[in-house]
Formats: C-alpha cells, structure tokens, sequence
C-alpha cells in the first residue's frame, strides 16, 4: 500500500462576501510530509476543511493519484483514505476508548460483537508505534493521550494522507516530537501521506519535507524546508508588517513577595481535588512562570485566585494580608488578571467595547461619582485605550463578542494594564493568537514586569516561559514538582517533569516557594 | 393473615400495588425522555404528548373497541407531536425549551378540544395479568393484577440499557448527544438523529397517556394528567440518564404516588392531600440531595442544555 499524491488546483472558497481561499495550487508529493504554514485566518483551514468534505469549493480541482475526484462530504473523503486529525479534539467524553474506536469506523453492523471487535483492536494496538488504553474513559484522558488517540484512530480507519491540525497545541514538546517523529517516519516508509497545519516554525523545520505558505487566502511561498530559513518562512508567512519583539526584561532583583499561596487547595468540576496544598510566592518586579501539560490543576488553581472557584483548603494571602477575592480587596491591593479565554472569563460578551473596558473603574473616579456613571468620560477612556493597545474595532460600541480573539485580548489587556498594577495574574495568554499579536501581548507583560508588578503566568507553551519568566515551577497532577531559574533552565528536564517522570535525574534547584 | 386487620401489611401491599400501576405511565414518558435527551435535545412537551395520547389512545378504543388499537394510535399522536417538536427544534436558532413548553401547552389544549365527545362514553380497559392468584388476600390480588404495559415497560428499559452499548443506533444517539462536533466529523447528521430520537421520545411518551385512559386510573377527563409528563423530565435527571435507573426511579415515584390512596384504604385520612403531594416532595428533595454547587451531574450528555443564540 502506497503513500497517496494529492494535486489542489486553483481552489478558490468563498464564505459571503469574504474569500478565505483564493485560487491555491498546491501539490502534495506521496510520502512526504508537508506544512500548511500561516497565521490565524490564513485559509490553512479551510482548504483542509475542503479536502474532507466538511466545506465545499467553490472553484477549483482535487487530483488523488492521479485522478480527479469529488469530495462533497466526510464520507467521501473516508472513502478516498483522507483523514483529518482535528485540533479540537472529536472523540465522544462519555465513551470509552474502544467505544470511539469501533464508532469511528462508520460501517457499523447492526449489533456490535464486543468480544470480537475487543480483539481486533488488541491487535492492532500492538502493531502501533505507541497506545492508549482501551477501556479508559475520553473523559479521564490526559491532553496527550487524546492526540494520539487521535492520531491512532485515523491509522486504524486506515487512511493514507493524514492531515494534522496544529497538532501540538497541547502536547509537551516531548510528546508532540514522539508522535510527530513517528507519523514522518511513517511517511517516509511510503505508508502515508502527511499535511500539517501550524504556525510553529519549528514543528515545520524539524519535520515536514516539503512547506507551502498561506496569507489572507493566497498562496503566498513554497519549497523544500532543507532549502528555506525560518527568517524567510517569517518573511512570506507576515508580509512586510513589523514584528515587534518583546520588551527586554530590566535585570533587577525581585522586591518583596506581593501574592502567595500557603497550602492551597482547591477542587475540580467533579468534585476531586485538582490541586493540592500547593505553596508559592510571586515578588514584585518579578514573573513567576508555571509549567505542565493542561488539566494539571493550572486551570483550576488560577480560578481560585480569581476568585471564579472556592478556596478548599489553605489560603491566599496578598502583601501579607489574607486575601479572599473580593472586590474590595481587588481593588485595594491593584490586582489585574488576564485569564484564558478572555471573551469567557474576562468578558461581558455582548456589552459594548468601551463597557467591557470600564469593568475595572466604573465605580471610582473619575468613571463614577456617586451612584452615576460619567458616560463622557466613559467613552473618552475607551477610545484612548483603544488607540493605545491598537485594538481593532469598528467603534467603541460594537459588542466586544464581535471582535477577533486578538483583538478581545488586546481590550482586557488594556482594561487591566491600564492603571498601576501590583499583582498580575496571567494564564495562556496568547493562546492562538499571530504573531504580532503575541509580540505585543508578551511586550506588555514585561513591561509590567520592570515597573514592579508581580506576575503569575500560567502556560502551557513553554517556549513562551522561557522567553518571559524568571523562575519556572512545573506543575504535575496538581502539586509543584520542580522549580528552575529561567536563565539556565533545561528544556528536556523541565518536559519529565511535565510528563510525570519526576524519578529520573535529580532535581536541579530546591524548591524555594515552599520556603518563602 | 386476618383480613380484618391488615395493618401495615396493608399499606405495604397496596403501596406496591400502586407503585407497579402508578408507575407505568412514568416509565414510559422517562425512557423517551431519556431517548431523546440522550440525543442531546430535551423535550419539555411531553406532558403535553401524554395528554394528547391518553385522549387519542381512549377515542379510539372507545371507537373501534380494541385497547391495543388505541395504544398504538396513542403511540402514533405522541410519534406527530415529537416530531413537530424535532423539526422545529431543528430549525435555526430555536430554543428547544421554549418550544417544548409551547408543545406542552398546545398538546393538552388539542387533546381538551378534541377530547370533549369521549368524557362521557366508556372505553374498553387494557388487560391485566392476576400475578396474585396464589392468594386469598383481596389485597394481594388487587396488588398483583399487573398490566401488560408494565412488563413491555421493564422489558423496553432492559433493552434501551443494552441498545446504547451493543448497537449501532445507540452508539450513534450517544455520540450525537455527548459531541456535535465528533458527530459532525463522523458524517453523522445531528439533525436526522435528534429528530428521530425525538420522535421515537414522543410514541414512548404518548403510549403512556394512554395507560392513564385505559388502566388507571382508566377513562378520559380534562384532570388526568397531573403533572406525570413534567415530573418525567427531573426523572431523567435523577436517573442519570440511564435506562434501569428510569424504571427504578418511575417505581420509586409511583409508590410515593400511591402512598396517599394506600392511606386512605386503611382508614387513615388525614392529612390524605398532603400524602398526595408525596411525588412532588420527592422530586424536590431527591433534585435539592443529589445536586451539588461544586459537581457537574456526572452522566449528563454534553450537548444537553447548550443554549443556542
């Protein structure tokens, strides 16, 4: 069984008055594995979503091996061996393993044989490079986990060109170089055809062999990666706009502790306890970055210090004073936060930009005198902060809903760096956001940062906390499992730690947190 | 046993006896309820279908003579109903509660207008099976007549549990219950499933209106129904959208139903409305002892109660 070639030619897909895929000719050589490069909005996924079925073009032509073909629905692109590893992932929670293996097949008899199916799969979990365990529950798996799960079920439906979605948005980078490694290898036996969809320069560098490059619709560049820099791949994937790079961290020595925690404990949506007992300490003029793979306890722990989630056990303390979330406090101790999913947690979705701004200070001056707003001073506010973190909306009334993500993040940023800010709280922050977009987000971090913030940054991009934190505490099931300087850190230590392999070497520096 | 003082025996027996003929129209309306939202849509119409299929189900046995005829027929009205609420459902940005409400309403008040020529007639009843004709005890033996609804009621949960593990539908209602998107990219059609899931919901729910006209309490009035179709719904719920736990729960509900008539056959009437309300009240507690602030209701299917804008 061959590794399939794929021609797109001249597709072109149209949504209203908006073309999100503009006459691309791409080929897709057998064998290979080959990167859709772009920023958010690029057309990367839509011409994907094309190639399985889940949009139609509106012009344009698919060639598989050789032949034309129609592709109008999923089905037609099972048939044909397409399969798509999505970046949300498409298994159902409340089943088991096995249970969206056998589902995912499609051609279900009417009764399913469970004993035989169990055996089928036994067996061809055993052929596979790496498993997953059949009678778990989706819901109980691990981030990781769910990726191969994924990657797996497209093997066991035995498709021929695979395509990944940003496929390691939330692996480690252990992880993502495993599976990764193994779906190149897999290729390059000519068993498989591979499209990766990212904006991560160095999945593309490191494994793809061939990288097309995607902006606002066109197909802007292409070539082999062993002949293009990544310098060029940047220049092609952003265009002439200027990237600004992070504000540089003023080397000084951290103040005194602003917000810590001593044996917090909080719990999750099920009633478990998702984090526990853990001790930290965040000084002014300093970032505390946290690492680990998601579903760790991060979430949880950062809507406890938001106040989204009750205190279990333990307690938060700000400036040295017991700090229970209120308003009050809030404002008193100038706490900011940018949580993760801002238009969710930060956000009225469908109160106006310049509202949205005012969440913070509408009840002080000079927003508020009394019982009654200013709205003057309201929206003289709002456009300044508009203006001042660039963010685009077409006026400060719109519903901030109708914004890009970017953009939304932009707004809170502003909201919450906007006044002097002693505690920040921070999770994810540019979580699938473009380039210039998180150049800018990062730059406003640090800047914070050098004016005397104390920042607590929860990520789980670790590239991202190497660039900005001063010390880094891996987070695992829960608790702090390691604690490193950012400056010397080690990658590959701090990913064990990330996956559970706390055993293996020693632990580089003393947790000092606990102490503090 | 003396029959002349049967005491506590004598609630015991006729609160199991209540239960098993209480119960049986709560089975059915939560086994389709329980269908349907497994396919991740809820149905609050239901009482309306119940109604609807009590006053169909009697016209037609009242017309024909045959019970069995008027079940089927009931079956069929609730099958129309629930898919006039699957289509609409369907349709863009429709809020499926807002239209089971409207269904509820518009289900008893069709049933009311085109029930009014059968309040006076009587209809011929559904069969029983005396289980208790061991005894000599007029109690046991009115207990123990068991209509065949009830058993085709236990033998239907049975195989609903089954179903959705061992075959293709079930698989299928679940996925498209716990995960459109997984659903979507699977080639499934969301809409065709929670349609037919819906319809499918709405024959379960009419066969059980017509238990109410053709057994127990056994004719067409306007108060037949008090509430069994709304109460179904937080049976679901209760029951952790399980099959089994349904028919557990419709018993439990049904013996508490029985509990203020069981009273009264002993002499006890007293407080006999307030023992009435025993259903109401359990509803009410059992929802406040197994809701919590901090869990999400383990078992709930994922798209249930996503509210579309």
């Amino acid at each position: 069984m061959a590794a399939p070639a794929l021609q797109v030619i001249g597709m072109t897909k149209r949504f209203g008055a908006m073309t999100a895929l503009d006459n691309v000719t791409i080929n897709f050589e057998p064998g290979k594995v080959h990167a859709l490069l772009g920023e958010n909005g690029a057309g990367k996924s839509t011409l994907v979503k094309c190639l399985v079925g889940f949009y139609s073009a509106n012009e344009g032509q698919v060639i598989y091996d050789g032949r034309e073909v129609a592709i109008k629905t999923p089905f037609d692109a099972a048939a044909l061996g397409i399969g798509m590893v999505y970046q949300q992932f498409t298994l159902v929670p409340s089943m088991t393993v096995e249970e969206n293996l056998v589902l995912s097949r499609g051609n279900l008899p009417m009764k399913i044989k469970w004993s035989e199916e169990t055996k089928a799969l036994r067996a061809f979990m055993a052929r596979m490079p790496f498993q997953v365990p059949l009678e778990k529950q989706i819901s109980s798996l691990a981030a990781g986990e769910k990726q191969r799960l994924e990657i797996l079920k497209q093997l066991y439906l035995d498709r021929r060109l695979i395509i990944l979605d940003e496929p390691t948005s939330v692996l480690t980078l252990e992880e993502a170089d495993e599976a990764l490694g193994l779906i190149r290898d897999m290729a390059h036996r000519d068993e498989i055809s591979v499209i990766i969809i990212t904006h991560k320069f160095r999945e593309v560098t490191s494994f793809a062999d061939n990288v097309s490059v995607l902006r606002r619709g066109k197909l802007v560049g292409e070539g082999k990666v062993a002949e293009l820099s990544p310098d060029q791949m940047a220049e092609m994937m952003i265009g002439s706009r200027q990237i600004k790079t992070s504000a540089d961290k003023i080397v000084h020595e951290a103040g005194a502790v602003r917000l810590e925690t001593i044996g917090l404990t909080v719990g999750d949506d099920g009633g478990l306890t998702a984090v526990h007992g853990v001790n930290l300490a965040v000084k002014s003029g300093e970032i505390l970055g946290i690492a680990g793979v998601s579903g760790n306890g991060q979430r949880e722990l950062i809507e406890c210090l938001l106040g989204q989630r009750p205190v279990a056990g333990g307690m938060v303390k700000v400036k040295g004073e017991p700090y229970s979330m209120t308003r009050r406090e809030i404002q008193k101790h100038k706490i900011f936060s940018l949580p993760e999913e801002p238009l969710r947690n930060a956000c009225v979705p469908n109160m106006s930009v310049a509202g949205n701004m005012a969440l913070r200070s509408f009840d002080q001056q000079p927003l508020a005198s009394g019982p009654l707003l200013h709205y003057g001073a309201l929206g003289s506010m709002a456009k300044r902060l508009i203006a001042e973190f660039r963010v685009k909306t077409s006026s400060p009334e719109a519903p901030i809903r109708t914004l890009s993500g970017g953009n939304v993040q932009r707004a809170v940023l502003a909201r919450e760096l906007s006044a002097e800010v002693d505690v920040l709280i921070v999770a994810n922050p540019v979580f699938g956001l473009d380039f210039a977009a998180v150049a800018d987000i990062h730059s406003r971090i640090v800047a914070a940062r050098n004016r005397g913030a104390a920042v607590l940054l929860v990520s789980e991009d670790l590239d991202e906390l190497l660039e900005l934190a001063d010390r880094i505490l891996v987070i695992f099931e829960g608790e702090f499992v390691y604690e490193t300087p950012a400056a010397n850190a080690d990658t590959s230590i701090i990913g064990r730690y990330m996956a559970g392999h706390a055993s293996t070497p020693a632990a580089v520096a003393a947790p000092e947190a606990v102490a503090a | 046993m003396d029959n002349n003082d049967i005491g506590m025996w004598g609630i015991l027996i006729a609160v199991i006896g209540g239960a098993i003929r209480v119960s049986t129209p709560f089975l059915f309306v939560s086994l389709g309820e329980c269908l349907t939202e497994k396919s991740g849509r809820i149905n609050l119409g239901l009482e309306g279908i119940l109604v609807m299929g009590a006053m169909s189900g009697y016209g037609i046995a009242y017309l024909t003579g045959s019970p069995w005829l008027g079940v089927l027929v009931a079956g069929l009205s609730g099958c129309v109903l629930g898919s006039l609420h699957g289509f609409i459902c369907g349709l863009p940005r429709v809020n499926d509660i807002a239209t089971g409400i409207g269904l509820m309403l518009f289900g008893t008040g069709l049933a009311f207008f085109l029930g009014k020529p059968f309040v006076q007639p009587k209809a011929p009843s559904l069969p029983a099976i005396p289980f208790g004709f061991w005894s000599s005890s007029p109690q046991i033996k009115a207990a123990l007549q068991v209509n065949v609804l009830f058993l085709l009621g236990i033998a239907l949960a049975f195989a609903m549990h089954w179903a959705f593990r061992n075959t293709r539908w079930g698989l299928i209602v679940r996925t498209v219950g716990d995960s459109a998107d997984a659903a979507l990219a699977m080639g499934f059609s969301v809409r065709t499933v929670r349609t037919l899931a819906t319809a499918a919901g709405g024959f379960l729910a009419g066969i059980g209106g017509s238990f109410l006209s053709l057994y127990y309490p056994g004719s067409w009035n306007e108060s037949l129904s008090s509430g069994q179709g709304l109460m179904a719904v937080a049976l679901v719920i209760f029951a952790r959208w399980r099959p089994l736990y349904c028919f557990g729960a419709s018993l439990l509900f049904g013996g508490a139903g029985a509990l203020g008539p069981a009273l009264q056959s002993v002499g006890i009437t007293s407080g006999y409305y307030l023992f009435n309300a025993a259903p109401y009240v359990l509803t009410l507690g059992i929802m406040i002892a197994t809701s919590s602030t901090k869990h999400s209701l383990a078992g709930a299917p994922g798209e249930l109660g996503v509210i579309r804008a």
